[in-house]
């Protein structure tokens, strides 16, 4: 798969709720609370990208504490350059948008 | 003891958002899923409106189903390879799909539908020339899988148009 394509607006949100270790439910709570309770991940596609994002190397699952058996996940190194990589791409299209649309308007 | 009660129904497998539609419309009225079984559906009382009831086809997998009831889903059942969940309404909107994954289970619909499908085809031939009349029955199965296949192809086809200019 081709690191250099644009990522979903979950896979995004999935690696954005990593910068901390959470687990399953705490992501869907964090997405849906950074997008103001527009992104709702989806339990299916949420638990698919997880197992692809950790083959990928872009998020480890952190060992189990005793006690807790919810599974933890955190963003590595390469999930952050994705991430960082991602920004820019998403500047772009907001520079290109308000180029063109900024100058229409009023 | 809560009450109970069990309804026999027929699902064809294109209709399997018919089918969610229709255990969500139980649920409304006081009636959530609480067991599965081929064609039979037991339900218990509850809140109008209390739970939400998703299903899917997928193969049984107990790190899928412990990470769903991780985010609070309730496995109910399954029934051959379609399994069933709920989720208390109050605790939030459940939904197992987003546009992508709901093109993957359709997929995997499709595959399975291909597979027995061809199966049948095959032994339906097979049964035929060795002219024992049992071929017939195979060889219906067969037209009536590639029957449903039809319908679920069509059902992708529509979301992987809305796909090329949406999320």
């Amino acid at each position: 798969m081709n690191n250099d394509l644009a990522l979903t607006e979950a896979t995004y949100y999935i690696l954005l709720s990593l910068v901390e270790p959470r687990h399953g439910y705490g992501i869907m709570q964090q997405a849906e609370a950074l997008s103001g309770g527009r992104v709702r991940l989806a339990a299916g596609t949420l638990y698919g990208a997880l197992s692809s994002l950790c083959e990928k190397e872009w998020i480890l699952l952190l060992p189990t504490t005793e006690g807790s058996r919810k599974k933890e996940y955190m963003l590595t190194e390469r999930g952050y350059r994705v991430l960082k990589n991602e920004l820019e791409r998403l500047r772009e299209l907001v520079i290109s948008g308000e180029t063109i649309l900024g100058g229409l308007e009023k | 003891m809560s009450e109970r009660k069990t309804i026999n129904k027929w699902f064809w497998v294109w209709e399997f958002d018919k089918e969610e539609r229709w255990l969500n419309e139980m649920a409304m009225q006081g009636w959530a899923l609480c067991g599965v079984g081929f064609c039979r559906y037991t339900f218990e009382r509850c809140e109008p409106g209390e739970y939400t009831v998703r299903l899917e086809m997928r193969k049984y997998d107990p790190e899928y189903v412990s990470f769903l009831s991780e985010i609070g889903a309730e496995y109910i059942g399954r029934v051959v390879s379609w399994i069933y969940f709920r989720k208390r309404a109050e605790d939030g909107p459940f939904d197992l799909f987003d546009l992508d994954a709901k093109i993957d289970h359709l997929s995997r619909i499709a595959r399975m539908l291909w597979i027995i499908g061809l199966a049948n085809l095959l032994i339906g031939i097979v049964n035929t020339l060795n002219v024992s009349g049992i071929g017939v029955i195979n060889l219906l199965c067969a037209t009536l899988l590639m029957y449903a296949l039809g319908r679920i192809e069509g059902k992708k086809e529509a979301l992987v148009r809305e796909r090329e200019l949406h999320e």
